[in-house]
């Protein structure tokens, strides 16, 4: 008997990766296009206005999607970065870089969409509140993070030292996450979203705001799969040009 | 179109924004990938096809 190798790793291989992502591709971007679209439309013209923060309360389904996906998103850019550094993995490696544009958008949607919200809400666009000082630090990671990969031509180096980077920055991540635990209550209020009934957003406002949470993580899924395929890509042409002595 | 009352502004915008930076995003996402496999086919063509690819 042959025992079957059921292993994650086979899929750090480019061309099992390519394979596997590009039948996977256009199921996941339909199903994102989808889930965002009923969400969004649910939440924006089909839920009521809160009684306290009227019409603004509708700014939910954007603002806390994208935040949850900024966390995540470089959460998921340490654990990628951890494996390129202990196994050598290079999709791995171009799986973080991938993610990175994609999680600084999503921390700019929450900055602006929350500055808008704050505005009418707390009279204020801005304040050095926990959260919000933490969110613009996980920013300036995210940015250094993509200057750094661009500003190594030498993509096994850049990989090492985007990946301690990475790993530094995700104490960062985890500060955003529970940065209302860690210190006093701020002027953001504590998460939206819980177990406890009594803490959780109005069902009526719950349910298109989980849909929304499943579009951005989707969406995210997507756009990633497709920019990995574009890393891998940009990687063989690489080394075709590096092989024939065209230079990188 | 809902009544957003006195905050339309602030809704409006926060939307505008959010779509157009995601709409921005996936726009340069589908444009890197076709610039990727075009260099790539292209340097395929010239050079023949590789194990790896």
């Amino acid at each position: 008997m042959v025992a079957r190798d059921v292993s994650i790793w086979k899929f750090a291989n480019p061309a099992r990766f390519m394979r596997l992502s590009g039948a996977l591709l256009p199921w996941v971007s339909a199903a994102a296009a989808v889930t965002l679209t009923l969400g969004l439309v649910w939440g924006f013209f089909f839920t009521p206005d809160d009684y306290q923060q009227g019409s603004t309360v509708k700014i939910i389904y954007i603002h806390v999607p994208a935040a949850t996906m900024a966390i995540n998103v470089y959460a998921m850019m340490g654990v990628m970065s951890l494996i390129w550094l202990i196994r050598r993995h290079h999709v791995s490696a171009l799986a973080a870089k991938a993610a990175a544009p994609v999680g600084a958008a999503m921390v700019l949607i929450a900055l602006v969409t929350g500055a808008l919200w704050g505005q009418p809400m707390w009279g204020t666009a801005w304040a050095w509140d926990p959260r919000l000082t933490s969110f613009l630090i996980l920013f300036f990671f995210y940015v250094g993070y993509i200057a750094l990969w661009a500003a190594i031509d030498d993509p096994d180096s850049a990989a090492d030292l985007t990946s301690v980077l990475c790993l530094v920055g995700s104490v960062f991540a985890v500060v955003s996450r529970y940065a209302v635990y860690f210190w006093s209550q701020g002027l953001h209020q504590g998460s939206s979203l819980s177990l406890d009934k009594e803490t959780n957003v109005a069902d009526v406002f719950w349910r298109p705001l989980v849909i929304c949470l499943a579009g951005f993580f989707l969406l995210f899924l997507a756009l990633l799969l497709l920019r990995v395929r574009t890393e891998i890509r940009l990687r063989r042409a690489r080394a075709i040009r590096l092989a024939a002595g065209e230079g990188a | 179109m809902p009544d957003l009352g006195p905050y339309s502004a602030y809704v409006l915008g926060s939307y505008a924004a959010a779509l157009g930076l995601l709409a921005a995003l996936v726009i340069a996402s589908l444009r890197a990938s076709a610039r990727a496999r075009a260099e790539l086919e292209r340097l395929e063509a010239r050079h023949g096809r590789r194990r790896a690819s």
